[in-house]
């Protein structure tokens, strides 16, 4: 179970003969995911991996049959590549790719209007449903099996996370990097709303940091929507300086908006408990899912 | 990427926006020229530095003379402006803009474009309130701001322009104007893959003239690749040395001032780690992302941009190893201790070094093998930082 990937998702890589691609096809596929296939214009015919190429993703459709693509095509070409995969009717294209022209990914989201497709990224880590399927390049050794589904905005956060809860005994559902950059596919709203619907995710991990309202919205959207779910959070950069870029796109105060301060005031006015520190994420999750009476349920590793 | 309002301007000016005459001047002499050459009875002598408020710190200044023009000048440049955006240090004045001054305005007007997250498309903000703080605007009187959401696919629709120009109050005879003018500021906006475009004031004459006042770009650094002419406006003096010295060296770093230093992989884990120094009663000197796939060269080079200057009097090491692998990491502290110190074997300041993750095992072999005085490994993240801070305490 989990959410947006099982093991029978059918998968194809969006710039394959890359060799951040082809190093990370040979981790998905070690990790189980199914790689069907690998788009490089001009390359088809080729393997890599043991994997057949193609020239483009409607050839890879057409002949794979598959409904999801992660995509390591460089900055400046990453947003066609989007579009593309949106194109041939995928119903998930996850973008690891950092640095797009903002101005980019609105064409992109505007593009994605009316279609079904559903994008995560770009900038992100991408997602790894524990045990069956990952996309990206979340590493593979430090999330077990659960009920905690995890959502992020960092790539280091949630594999920090990911492990506090393994050394806590608790599992993880799915994990998705929804990515730092202003301008992206699936929010914070868009993935909770996901494990709202999945039975096997009983709590949710939300991590975010400094830059736009996201959080604040998420924080409004639990109160009314999901009050059965225990949520924990985490918010990085409150020491951040106003008006500085803190290494993502997206994590910057502007106009005195999206300080920690005012997300971590957001979250607590809706009894969602914030970690004091990165190294507290562990121990918060464990606190509230105590009180929430199902630590017993969620320990199960 | 930030420009100086000179630049800004005649950016604006090549998209057809209506801005004063004026040029640049480097130095007194050069102010004194350019003042000749405008030939007008009223001069604007404004400080450029990169930053907002200059008026109120004195930044700008009336020149009804050429001689007053040389003594503002004269006054300015060199000069330190500390406004409510440079911080305490302030900003020195390297550059001026010569304008022809603008003596009967009958209003000020606010306008700008920015990317809004939430609808993932290009926002138009503007307001009759012009001249001051937007932000004290939004706070005060939030209905006194307008906003019209672009299609990326239309663009700025007429219909929209001129719905925005009567929302404004702009007079009946500088409705037109007012219009064109914010439909030539979103064709600067796309057309250099802007972040910002503001004009505050963006003002009416009593003669019913629509003139931009002042003007501020910035641009998305993702972009800056298909805007060269834009990346040469870089003025390097802007910008914090060690900033400047670890872009080149593709770091992702920030100065925050204080002694507490932090090498992490990760922009979130280094926002973290920034965060966890300061809650155990540190005081950062820095946001470093030093990503994933560190050559120890590259660490050598952090270690030394964060000891320039003898800012750093303690290094937190915190390394997650996802996609870098923690040996890397640990054969770049070893570089940097053969690059920084006379022996090859020790670093200048204590370094506590936390690893977790790909090849953890690996990377604290190395450290143990090849001991480096002064580092410390270190068994937990909170740990780690609280022994920084400690060691960090007590040698002050």
């Amino acid at each position: 179970m989990g959410v947006l990937v099982n093991e029978d998702t059918k998968v194809i890589v969006q710039g394959i003969t890359g060799k951040q691609a082809t190093f990370h096809t040979k981790q998905m596929l070690a990790y189980g995911t199914k790689i069907v296939g690998g788009v490089t214009p001009g390359k088809a015919g080729q393997t890599v991996e043991g994997v057949p190429v193609f020239n483009t993703v409607k050839d890879a459709v057409a002949a794979t049959g598959v409904t999801a693509s992660v995509i390591y095509v460089p900055a400046r070409f990453a947003a066609d590549s989007i579009m593309e995969g949106v194109d041939a009717g995928l119903d998930l294209v996850v973008c690891i790719t950092e640095h797009i022209p903002v101005l980019d990914m609105v064409k992109v989201r505007r593009y994605m209007q009316g279609k079904k497709t559903r994008l995560i990224g770009p900038n992100c880590p991408g997602i790894m449903t524990t045990d069956e399927s990952k996309l990206g390049i979340i590493p593979g050794n430090i999330q077990k099996k659960g009920h905690v589904g995890l959502v992020s905005r960092s790539g280091t956060l949630t594999y920090e996370a990911a492990f506090q809860l393994m050394n806590a005994g608790i599992g993880i559902t799915t994990a998705v990097g929804i990515g730092g950059d202003p301008v992206k596919g699936t929010d914070f709203i868009d993935a909770l709303e996901l494990f709202k619907n999945d039975p096997e995710t009983k709590a949710v991990l939300m991590i975010g940091e400094i830059g736009g309202t996201a959080e604040e919205d998420a924080a409004k959207w639990i109160k009314e929507n999901m009050p059965d779910k225990p949520v924990t959070a985490f918010v990085a950069g409150r020491q951040a300086p106003p008006g500085k870029r803190m290494g993502h796109a997206g994590a910057i105060i502007s106009g005195g908006k999206g300080t920690a301060a005012d997300k971590i005031k957001a979250l607590n006015a809706v009894g969602i408990q914030v970690a004091d520190t990165v190294a507290h994420i562990g121990e918060t999750v464990v606190a509230t899912l105590k009180k929430a009476g199902i630590y017993e349920a969620c320990h199960t590793c | 990427m930030n420009i100086h309002e000179y630049q800004s301007k005649a950016i604006l000016k090549s998209y057809g926006v209506n801005v004063p005459n004026g040029f640049p001047a480097f130095s007194v002499d050069e102010a004194v020229e350019k003042a000749k050459e405008l030939n007008t009875p009223v001069m604007v002598v404004k400080a450029q530095i990169h930053a907002g408020g200059r008026g109120k710190a004195g930044g700008v200044k009336l020149a009804k003379s050429l001689d007053e023009v040389k003594t503002y000048a004269t006054e300015l440049l060199g000069k330190t402006l500390v406004t409510h955006q440079t911080g305490p240090a302030g900003k020195k004045v390297g550059r001026l803009l010569i304008e022809e001054g603008c003596p009967n305005i009958k209003h000020e007007y606010y306008l700008s474009f920015v990317i809004d997250r939430a609808t993932a498309s290009v926002v138009m903000m503007g307001s009759e309130e012009g001249g001051m703080d937007i932000e004290q605007v939004a706070a005060t009187k939030p209905d006194k701001i307008i906003k019209e959401y672009i299609d990326p696919v239309i663009g700025l629709a007429p219909f929209q322009a001129s719905r925005m120009a009567y929302a404004m109050n702009f007079p009946q005879a500088a409705i037109r104007q007012a219009s064109a003018l914010m439909t030539c500021l979103y064709n600067a906006f796309i057309g250099k893959d802007c972040s910002l475009a503001e004009i505050n004031p963006l003002v009416v004459t009593e003669d019913d003239k629509v003139i931009a006042l002042d003007a501020k770009l910035k641009f998305d650094d993702s972009a800056l690749f298909r805007h060269s002419d834009v990346e040469a406006m870089r003025d390097e003096t802007e910008e914090d040395p060690k900033e400047r010295r670890a872009a080149k060296a593709g770091l992702n770093y920030v100065n925050l001032g204080g002694d507490v230093a932090c090498m992490v992989n990760g922009a979130g884990l280094a926002m973290a780690t920034v965060d966890i120094i300061k809650h155990y009663g540190g005081e950062p000197a820095n946001f470093l992302d030093v990503g994933g796939d560190s050559s120890p060269e590259k660490i050598a080079e952090a270690f030394q941009i964060m000891l320039d200057g003898g800012q750093a009097k303690g290094i937190f090491v915190n390394i997650f190893g996802g996609i870098n692998r923690c040996d890397l990491v640990a054969k770049g502290i070893l570089e940097a201790a053969k690059i920084i110190s006379p022996d090859g074997k020790s670093l200048p300041v204590p370094v506590v070094v936390r690893l977790e993750g790909t090849n953890v095992e690996e990377g604290r072999r190395i450290l143990q093998e090849s001991p480096v005085a002064n580092v410390i490994m270190a068994p937990t993240m909170e740990g780690g930082a609280e022994e920084i801070v400690k060691r960090v305490k007590a040698a002050a």
